[in-house]
């Protein structure tokens, strides 16, 4: 076989097509994962609304107890990570659509994630203080 | 704008309009709208975090005038996602793909969502407003 055969055949090396990359140095992880927390979500945002239609006109204890409850405080937090993540994920691909000046986009990229963090932690934190408060 | 000199595709003006574009653009702008409604979600449990006259401050804003219009573009948007989502999850999954099919499914998260939104707040309104 000739040199140039194999370059017609294949121009990346073997270790190339079995890492299985891509130009973009990380395959389909973020599409794959902005799915996975997008079905967590169809179920999670279901359970959400009907929680919160359920404490229409709860007063404040209500509410404290229905949160507290540990299904309840569970599933808000798993609905919480998950939203602040699905939305991290979506918010990049618009980011990198539409701002178009490099650092702008970089700074934009590094500035939702801080931001999402610091939101999801927040929700972590007054749940928390919510179920463990008596 | 760009900064190069590259020549640019096309861009919306010159299509014609159909419900497929507006499907799309919409899941981006209520993806975007309920990003930035999260901070509703983060008030709402901080609020009920700090204690019962901080919970009915919050309550009270949530049940304002504009408090419950903002509510109610924030549940359009979050059912119009969660519809629009579920089809391209199952476009995702290789089904619907035929133009017929992903004309219809395109109207179908539209009605759906609007038709959702109204039965919640029909729901809610019967209940007595939102807080």
């Amino acid at each position: 076989m000739s040199a140039k055969e194999i370059v017609v055949k294949d121009r990346r090396t073997p270790l190339k097509t079995a890492r299985g990359l891509g130009s973009s140095q990380s395959g389909v992880g973020h599409w794959w994962t902005q799915r996975v927390t997008a079905a967590a979500l169809v179920l999670l945002v279901v359970w959400f609304v009907l929680t919160v239609l359920c404490l229409l006109h709860a007063d404040y204890a209500t509410a404290h107890a229905t949160v507290a409850r540990p299904w309840n405080a569970l599933l808000l937090i798993a609905f919480v990570l998950t939203m602040f993540w699905h939305a991290v994920l979506g918010l990049q691909v618009v980011i990198e659509d539409y701002v178009v000046t490099r650092w702008r986009q970089v700074v934009l990229l590094v500035a939702i994630k801080f931001l999402a963090v610091l939101g999801a932690l927040a929700c972590v934190l007054a749940v928390l203080r919510i179920a463990l408060t008596p | 704008m760009a900064d190069t000199q590259r020549p640019l595709s096309p861009h919306l003006q010159v299509y014609k309009w159909q419900v497929q574009m507006l499907t799309s653009i919409l899941h981006r702008v209520t993806g975007v709208a309920l990003a930035v409604g999260s901070l509703v979600l983060i008030g709402g449990l901080l609020h009920l975090a700090a204690g019962e006259d901080s919970f009915n401050h919050f309550r009270e804003i949530a049940g304002s005038p504009i408090g419950m219009l903002l509510l109610f573009g924030w549940s359009w948007a979050l059912f119009y996602h969660l519809w629009n989502g579920v089809r391209h999850l199952l476009q995702d999954a290789g089904s619907g793909y035929a133009i017929p099919q992903f004309i219809r499914s395109s109207w179908l998260s539209i009605i759906g969502s609007i038709v959702l939104t109204v039965l919640v707040w029909a729901y809610v309104l019967m209940a007595g407003g939102a807080a």
